[in-house]
């Protein structure tokens, strides 16, 4: 059964090359959601979504150790890690005597790009994205390296 | 934070320091540092008597929960101090008998004080809260904390039996009482006790009294250990002899008294409560002294004179209550009662510490507590031996200790049923004092046996596992503190009149003192020929006769069948219940996820159908519907068309592209009714999902051919169609039905104001409804780390070659 399997695997140029380089777009387009998402479509959890797309489609053109070498992130830290940030900027407010999940938001001279809002939200915002990657990963990895 | 919390919670504040000063300073016993706690708290609480016994009382609130009317009040008053003092003051005798008991070296000390610091604020917290779900709480925490003290040799079966025997007993209690603390706050609007104190009319008047009696009664009970519920007591003995000494006799089972003496002043003039306690009193201190003698093992008897003395504490605390029904004369003979309980509660904790401390050495010197190897150890520890003679005397009740005195006062209060003329006690009451003598036959004999079986007699040391010497002095010192003061109590009583015990009943009879009456307490030991002093002559001979007759009577034990005793029902109903519980479950837990869907599906659909016609919602308009576009009907026979196909695919790549087409197809909904962020969403989610049904079946078996040809199941047929339409019911009356105006609104006028964003959608999920949003991917991320860890189980079980989980999974 086992040694079917590995000789069903294709080497399948094409496929690999277009994927490096939609990976790159798909990327570029699903931080540019992220950071979009206040003022027009988009945000954290599509962001999330689309950069695990992103990687999904590496993980099928080529495979799951590849995956790891290139981009050797842990997908169960990171999850945790985005929760550790949502729930740190949950809890910022309570610092300023508001109600928890309470955000702040104001008007910064920025360098580069001018006068732009920043907002708290984003943060929180990162850690839903965080939290989307790291579980989709985390189950597509732990169910593709399961036999 | 006043002082006064900080003295409570300090034990549990010390608590997480000492497992490290345990591993830190190996050299020195743990115990010494733990010491100055209750020291410390006993210095502290000392202070308190000159404000209680001038009639104050000290009250410190922190705001808790103040929207539910939870707050942390401590709340000092007489009886509250007496407690606080019992705790603090054995607890400090316990904690230095302790040293000496647990060796450094081969105990794991940071368990064993981590788990006695929790139990000593626990019990603090609850003896001086006001607010009684403050008060609930704290009282769990002592079930809890006693649970992990009984089981600290969990490596014993008997342990852990025992263990889990008294966590499932007085949580019993414990959620019966919360059930009953309800109740009254439902009545009186409030959870301070003075409150429902000071509404005790209110609470007289309501058609629940009698519930939140019993249900409070309940939680009494168990933590009291009286019948039928006292099986854990004997149970518990397994903890280690000064846990037994400190929770198991002096303190925490005293807290069932606790409660009952704090909630007199709410429910005493019922008769019910009168004779409920009474009776249970009664017959738990006949029974606890009737099995104490047929014991063989020290801490046997112990437990179960323990069983019977709170017995004895509780019907005295019932009786107190006539006082309320006998006003008038400035003398109130029925308040003897209440301040019989209270004396008797402060000799109880001396000489029965004293004697589980003796117990202790002689476990601790010999290395048994069976009655049946020791015998003539006299000679070899004369000191103990004489803590014991103090102690088991002060039990039986003879002079000049302190138990002849409350004792005394007992069967005083007993006899005066006689001229309680309501509540019908003239007439079947006169059982009270009758069995008051038995018990207190049998008390006097098994105290006998504790001293006599132990200490004199014939030596047998060769039988005993050590050669046994006297103790150190250090496990000396509080056993001996505890027996001196019971001699001092015995001699100069009056030392706790006013300071401790008037105080006390103060709190219990605030009505009385209201009026005006006087508690008068004067203990003294000749009272002259009244009956009181004929009961107990008779009880001396009768028990004298009956110790030196003991084998002519001891057969009558064996004619109680097993299976009808407590404990046989105890375990044949955790037998039974495990059974049932497991045939439960294997009825609809197949393993089989279709069948958690039915479950699911048409749990669902059966409810949300019922609430619709409930709230009478079938009455749908469609006018105000938008016109179908060509497009739309296009799409929706894609949609549908790939969904029907599904049933007919006999490979599965082919049917997860056709569900994929379904999911798109939404997703294009979604464009046409411009929601673009759910379409992209739904986009992305489609994508990823398409990707993860390939992986997953990639692994699994090709469709076998008996699955290919698998036939039309109707009951499937039938709850998928009920889902469908269920939900299509659903929208049709969501259109229809718009009693409230639409949310959105809000949203969108507010959005850029309130929390400056322009994309509605994205604003509702990380601002207006962040809330959802974090619990949403929590959620994620314990279902991402689920089938994590259920994969990587399943994958090293696999690896090690254990058959045994497959075995397991199936049965």
């Amino acid at each position: 059964m086992n040694t079917k399997r590995k000789s069903k695997r294709v080497n399948d140029v094409i496929l690999q090359t277009a994927a490096v380089i939609i990976f790159f777009i798909i990327i570029i387009f699903s931080i540019n959601l992220f950071f979009s998402g206040h003022y027009s479509p988009g945000g954290g959890f599509v962001g999330g979504l689309m950069t695990a797309a992103a990687l999904v489609l590496l993980l099928l053109a080529f495979d799951s150790k590849t995956l790891a070498t290139v981009l050797p992130f842990d997908y169960r830290k990171m999850t945790a890690f985005g929760l550790f940030i949502a729930i740190l900027t949950a809890l910022h407010s309570v610092l300023w005597d508001r109600p928890f999940l309470t955000h702040a938001y104001d008007k910064f001279d920025l360098p580069l790009l001018g006068e732009e809002t920043l907002h708290t939200a984003i943060a929180f915002d990162l850690g839903v994205y965080l939290v989307v990657i790291g579980v989709t990963m985390t189950i597509i990895q732990t169910i593709g390296e399961s036999e | 934070m006043s002082v006064l919390h900080f003295a409570i919670l300090l034990p549990l504040l010390a608590a997480p320091f000492i497992p490290f000063l345990f591993r830190a300073l190996k050299r020195i016993h743990t115990g010494w540092f733990v010491l100055v706690v209750p020291v410390l708290l006993f210095v502290y609480f000392f202070r308190f008597i000159g404000i209680t016994s001038a009639g104050d009382v000290v009250s410190e609130t922190v705001e808790w929960m103040p929207s539910l009317g939870i707050n942390f009040t401590a709340y000092v008053d007489g009886l509250g101090l007496l407690f606080a003092l019992l705790i603090t003051g054995i607890g400090a005798l316990v904690v230095l008998y302790s040293i000496y008991y647990l060796n450094k070296d081969k105990e794991s000390l940071g368990h064993f004080y981590v788990y006695l610091l929790l139990f000593m604020g626990a019990m603090l917290g609850v003896v001086l809260s006001d607010n009684m779900v403050v008060m609930y709480m704290f009282w769990e925490l002592t079930s809890i904390s006693s649970f992990l003290l009984i089981g600290y040799w969990y490596e014993k079966e008997r342990s852990r039996y025992g263990a889990r025997k008294s966590m499932l007993i007085t949580v019993f209690g414990g959620l019966s009482m919360l059930g009953g603390i309800v109740i009254l706050e439902s009545i009186v609007g409030s959870f301070s006790i003075r409150d429902m104190v000071a509404n005790q009319a209110l609470i007289a008047e309501s058609p629940f009294f009698v519930a939140a009696m019993i249900l409070i009664l309940l939680g009494a009970f168990t933590k009291s250990a009286q019948f039928p519920f006292h099986i854990w007591l004997p149970d518990a003995m397994e903890a280690p002899t000064p846990v037994s000494a400190y929770l198991h006799s002096a303190t925490m089972v005293k807290a069932g008294l606790y409660l009952v003496a704090r909630m007199s002043p709410v429910f005493q003039e019922s008769s019910l409560w009168l004779w409920i306690i009474v009776t249970v009193g009664t017959f738990t201190l006949f029974w606890g002294a009737f099995n104490a003698v047929k014991q063989t093992d020290l801490k046997g008897i112990l437990a179960f004179s323990t069983v019977s003395q709170l017995g004895l504490i509780m019907s005295l605390l019932g009786l107190g209550a006539a006082a309320l029904h006998y006003d008038g004369i400035d003398d109130n003979i029925f308040m003897v009662a209440t301040i019989a309980a209270i004396f008797h509660l402060i000799n109880h904790a001396t000489f029965k510490g004293s004697l589980f401390m003796m117990v202790g050495i002689v476990d601790h010197e010999t290395g048994t507590r069976d009655i049946r190897k020791l015998g003539g150890l006299m000679t070899v520890m004369p000191i103990t031996f004489t803590i014991a003679v103090i102690g088991s005397l002060s039990m039986a009740g003879l002079p000049p200790f302190n138990g002849f005195l409350s004792k005394e006062m007992f069967l005083k209060a007993t006899t005066k049923v006689f001229s309680m003329d309501f509540f019908a006690l003239d007439t079947i009451g006169i059982l009270i004092p009758v069995v008051a003598f038995i018990a207190s036959v049998f008390t006097f004999i098994y105290s006998l046996i504790i001293f006599t079986r132990t200490f004199m007699g014939k030596a047998k040391f060769d039988e005993l596992p050590k050669q046994p010497h006297e103790a150190p002095i250090g496990m000396l010192i509080p056993p001996a503190i505890l027996a001196i003061l019971v001699v001092v109590l015995g001699f100069i009583p009056n030392v706790l009149s006013n300071s401790l015990i008037k105080p006390a009943v103060e709190s219990i009879y605030p009505t009385l003192v209201a009026s005006g009456q006087e508690v008068k307490v004067d203990i003294y030991f000749w009272h002259g020929p009244t009956p009181e002093l004929f009961m107990t002559l008779g009880i001396i001979a009768l028990g004298t006769l009956m110790f030196f007759m003991i084998n002519k009577w001891m057969g009558i034990y064996n004619r109680i069948p097993n299976r009808l005793t407590l404990n046989g029902m105890y375990d044949g109903s955790l037998v039974w219940s495990n059974k049932a519980a497991y045939r439960f479950k294997d009825n609809y837990m197949t393993g089989f996820i279709r069948s958690y869907l039915i479950y699911i599906f048409v749990f669902m659909s059966g409810m949300l159908l019922f609430s619709m016609w409930w709230y009478d919602m079938y009455n749908f308009s469609f006018g105000e519907m938008a016109v179908i576009t060509p497009y739309e009907y296009v799409l929706g026979a894609v949609v549908v068309l790939s969904a029907f196909a599904i049933l007919f695919m006999r490979s599965r790549l082919p049917a997860i592209i056709l569900l994929g087409v379904v999911g798109y197809g939404v997703a294009l909904f979604f464009v046409f009714f411009e929601a673009p962020d759910l379409a992209l969403t739904q986009l992305v989610i489609e994508t990823v999902s398409v990707a993860l049904f390939l992986l997953v079946f990639y692994h699994m078996p090709e469709i076998s051919k008996k699955e290919a040809r698998m036939r039309f199941k109707v009951g499937n047929a039938l709850v998928s169609i009920l889902v469908g339409v269920t939900v299509m019911m659903l929208s049709f009356m969501t259109l229809s039905n718009k009693s409230l105006s639409s949310i959105s609104e809000y949203y969108k006028e507010n959005v850029y104001d309130l929390a400056a964003g322009k994309n509605m959608v994205n604003v509702v999920l990380v601002d207006f409804r962040g809330f959802d949003t974090l619990f949403e991917i929590v959620v994620l991320a314990v279902a991402g780390f689920g089938i994590y860890t259920m994969i990587k189980f399943r994958t090293t079980q696999r690896t090690k070659g254990d058959g045994e989980h497959e075995h397991e999974a199936e049965k």
